[in-house]
């Protein structure tokens, strides 16, 4: 087990802990970087699905994993981003703009749900996303003028700077500039929760009672919760329009959303490490299944890839209810203990007493 | 007269979200925990049914298929309860919602592997036939649907009133752990409770497959019975039949006197409003918590 | 000069009235300990003042400030710190992070200078680090910092709460049953600590407590309520006397005592 002296308060401030840690970033950012240089253009699509699911998760992580509100609507913000990208691309605006401003519209909607949201609680809050979700499909289709509704609408190639980035054309370029975004964005959620903002999130998500206690303004900061939340989301909507190219409503039906929850569950609840983890589940189970299924049969089987989801996602919280994260923690510690670790050492807390209609 | 039967039609549909809301009302009174798969129950019960009864499967009597249906149905809630949803007894809210989201699409995917996702068609003894009352043509399925909801509300209501059982419910629906202390087992109400609204949902179900197709998206209706719920006032039993009956009745009239498209959005707007203006819902149960 | 003060403060829940006329006020410096037999009423002004409740009537002051304006989350910044009786920390964090979340009133940074974590924010963290360390310090939680609330023996979550209203480095402290819970040991340490608090610090506490030894030993003052009312105020000693305080803890009438 690593020992941390600790003779700074910087250690704890600081982004990594230590060289080691340090270390095992870099190698990991440096690896990304290469990757088109080892794989070929199939698998480049599917990792840059699998970036574009990681910001998106991360957006969707903030709100219910850090604060604790539930949406299960986010496919909408995702929405937001995606058709504001391609607006703004029409128009001409330049990447480097486009992107943010993408963004800041999914967050300036989100906010505005927010203002209703953040009244409510509990199932309340999941049923009023899931209707905003369900509503988000129609609206799509009804502002079909900007939209191209059930048509769908092709999104301009990115200009950065004079280098035209394609998805299919220069899928490598295309591939580190999500992981450009998806870096910023990573290391803006890290900084986020090192911080007051970060530490109010998940002091509301724990005890609204005690978060309004030593001064914290709830419903500002479930508010500024919603548009980090949906600003994240909003970005990964508009890496979303580029990767898919053409698209139509159906790009952000209500099982999107449902997805994205299934992702930060999966992955684990809570922590930035889980939006990855549940994005590579989300990105490459369906390869393996399909692999799976062809040893046996080649005919399709429709509904596989969610049925299979929907069973790993009901393992997941009867077993292991922070995720793979939560599993990656436990086994780390094992080795780093062995041979001392016991098994009540991750013993599950239960609350029986709070009952959430009191609140 | 036109508009006398949109209405009509509104009840009759208005009633099976009813029904659907009701579950999800009875599961939540009780456990404090929504049950986001009623939906998908409904649409696994009709689907049960359907393999009774009809023609090309089963071909059993329609009533004794039904009965064995429901039965079925209760038996699988309650192991439900029992093998999945009691593991996460005192977690937070939401892991049960994320839990029965899931299953709902395990259900989903099971219904589709067995029945196929092309819709079906459940033959009833009375499907076609008509009646016409002061010049409204009503259809038997109609009728049926509104007949056997209000028998279904009614014996519950009799059931939570005048059976030990129904009290027990309503105690620890109330307070679990002063039901606890007071000698209920809550646990074992928690399954009844599940088991009675899988029951539900297969009546639903049926009413809902004997006056059309269904494939195994059905499911989604749920969504909409969430509407009525909520519009009901999430605790309150009548309230849900009410709610459901107010979506019912709203939607086909939006489809008439709205422009295409916004009919659709029409029960969520509402329910939206009334989440806005009641944060929760028109007869909360919600007091401050007492710090 | 008085600290707070408190004027005929009512507060019903429907036909219940669970605070009914009760003034007083906490002079800088002292102890003010309120007690009362269960459901007199001394929670209640807790959370009245804490603006978790509105009140029905009366008036709340802080120094010049009316707290019935006031929204809960307002109440901090101005320096009120408080703990509750069954023990509201953030389980899933760990003891440093409970304490890190109490100065949230003292932050100086708004949520777009944390996403970019400037060097302002970086000084600000360390500001907020030393003071919490200095708390850690004082109420010697140093082998609990890094470790999770949820795995924490109760005493030691007590502590934290009071190291977390603390940390908002507020003028009025309100504790609400320290002792509750507690072992005949630690209670000894919450009394010390609170002697510290009110004579090294400069403190004004005040305080709801059942445990009579604890309350003789620290309190300056106390105030005994009984239904909503306030029946007795005074020293330790002239409060325990008084027949209508002797009265509502046996449950029987005044009169019958005299």
């Amino acid at each position: 087990m690593r020992i941390h002296f600790k003779t700074t308060y910087d250690q704890d401030i600081r982004l990594f802990i230590d060289r080691w840690t340090f270390g095992v970033y870099a190698v990991l950012i440096v690896a990304a970087i290469c990757m088109p240089f080892l794989l070929d253009e199939y698998l480049i699509g599917e990792l840059i699905s699998v970036l574009i699911w990681a910001v998106a998760g991360m957006g969707l992580m903030v709100l219910a994993g850090h604060t604790g509100q539930a949406s299960l609507g986010h496919a909408a913000f995702l929405a937001c981003g995606a058709y504001m990208e391609v607006w703004l691309q029409s128009k001409g605006v330049p990447f480097v703009i486009s992107l943010p401003l993408s963004g800041l519209f999914a967050g300036i909607v989100g906010a505005i749900i927010a203002i209703p949201a953040i009244r409510m609680s509990g199932i309340y809050l999941a049923i009023a996303t899931l209707a905003f979700g369900v509503i988000t499909e129609d609206v799509i289709i009804l502002l079909h003028d900007y939209t191209g509704g059930v048509e769908g609408v092709f999104v301009n190639p990115i200009n950065l700077f004079g280098l035209e980035i394609e998805r299919y054309t220069t899928p490598s370029y295309f591939y580190w500039l999500c992981l450009g975004v998806t870096i910023l964005v990573t290391l803006g959620y890290v900084n986020l929760m090192r911080s007051s903002t970060g530490r109010a999130f998940v002091a509301i998500r724990d005890s609204e009672i005690s978060a309004r206690a030593i001064g914290i303004n709830v419903a500002l900061y479930k508010t500024i919760s919603f548009g980090i939340s949906c600003f994240i989301t909003g970005i990964g909507g508009a890496l979303l329009a580029h990767f898919l190219g053409f698209f139509n409503y159906e790009a952000f039906l209500i099982l999107i959303s449902i997805q994205l929850l299934l992702l930060i569950v999966i992955g684990g609840m809570g922590s930035i490490h889980g939006a990855f983890f549940g994005a590579i589940v989300i990105g490459f189970v369906p390869q393996l299944v399909t692999i799976i299924r062809e040893m046996f049969t080649y005919s399709a089987i429709p509904g596989l890839d969610t049925g299979i989801f929907a069973t790993l996602l009901v393992l997941i919280m009867l077993f292991e209810p922070q995720g793979i994260y939560g599993m990656w923690v436990k086994t780390r510690v094992w080795f780093e203990l062995f041979p001392l670790a016991r098994k009540d050492m991750f013993r599950r807390h239960r609350s029986y007493l709070k009952t959430e209609r009191m609140k | 007269m036109e508009f006398l039967q949109l209405i009509v039609g509104g009840v009759a549909n208005g009633c099976i979200y009813g029904l659907v809301a009701l579950g999800f009302v009875l599961i939540y009174k009780a456990t404090e925990s929504v049950n986001f798969a009623q939906g998908d129950m409904m649409m696994i019960g009709a689907f049960i049914t359907l393999q009774m009864v009809n023609a090309e499967y089963w071909a059993m009597p329609f009533l004794i298929g039904v009965l064995i249906a429901t039965l079925l149905m209760t038996v699988f809630s309650y192991g439900l309860e029992v093998v999945v949803i009691r593991k996460l007894f005192g977690q937070p809210q939401f892991a049960v919602v994320i839990l029965t989201i899931a299953l709902g699409f395990v259900l989903r995917f099971i219904a589709g592997f067995i029945w196929g996702h092309e819709p079906l068609n459940l033959e009833t003894p009375f499907a076609g036939q008509n009646l016409s009352i002061l010049g409204i043509a009503l259809s038997m399925d109609q009728v049926v649907t509104v007949a056997v909801t209000i028998l279904l509300t009614g014996g519950l209501f009799l059931f939570f009133q005048k059976t030990k059982l129904g009290v027990a419910m309503q105690a620890s629906s109330q307070n679990q752990l002063a039901a606890y202390y007071m000698g209920i087992p809550v646990k074992r109400v928690h399954g009844l409770i599940w088991a009675l609204s899988g029951g539900i949902a297969t009546i639903a179900g049926v009413l809902f497959a004997a006056r059309g197709a269904i494939d195994p998206s059905l499911g989604l209706l749920g969504i909409k019975a969430f509407a009525a719920a909520v519009i009901g006032g999430f605790g309150s039993l009548p309230g849900a039949i009410a709610g459901g009956l107010i979506i019912g009745i709203i939607e086909p009239l939006a489809g008439r006197y709205f422009p295409a498209g916004y009919s659709q959005i029409a029960p969520y707007a509402i329910m939206l409003l009334v989440l806005v203006l009641r944060p929760n819902g028109l007869f909360s149960q919600i007091q401050a918590k007492k710090a | 000069m008085s600290v707070l003060q408190v004027n005929d403060l009512a507060k019903y829940f429907g036909g219940v009235k669970a605070v009914d006329g009760v003034s007083f006020d906490v002079q800088e410096g002292e102890v003010f300990t309120i007690i009362g037999p269960n459901g007199a009423g001394k929670s209640t002004i807790f959370n009245l003042i804490s603006r978790f409740y509105d009140v029905t009537t009366g008036s709340i002051q802080f120094y010049d400030q009316e707290l019935t304006r006031l929204r809960a989350d307002q109440i901090a910044p101005l320096g009120i710190g408080r703990t509750f009786q069954n023990i509201e920390l953030f389980d899933h964090s760990t003891v440093l992070q409970n304490l890190l979340v109490g100065r949230h009133a003292k932050r100086r940074s708004t949520f777009i200078e944390n996403v970019l974590f400037t060097p302002r924010v970086r000084n600000e963290e360390r500001e907020h680090r030393a003071a919490v360390e200095d708390i850690i310090e004082f109420l010697d939680l140093h082998a609990y910092r890094d470790k999770m609330i949820a795995g924490l023996p109760y005493g030691v979550r007590k502590i934290c709460e009071i190291g977390r209203a603390l940390a908002c480095g507020p003028k009025l402290l309100m504790l609400d049953e320290p002792a509750s819970g507690l072992s005949v040991e630690e209670t000894q340490d919450v009394a010390f600590w609170i002697e510290d608090m009110q004579k090294d610090m400069g403190l004004t506490i005040l305080m709801v407590e059942h445990d009579m030894s604890l309350v003789n030993q620290v309190s300056d003052r106390v105030l005994a309520m009984d239904e909503g009312k306030p029946i007795a105020l005074g020293t330790p000693a002239e409060v325990q006397s008084d027949p209508k305080v002797v009265a509502a803890y046996l449950g029987v009438d005044g009169e019958a005592v005299e």
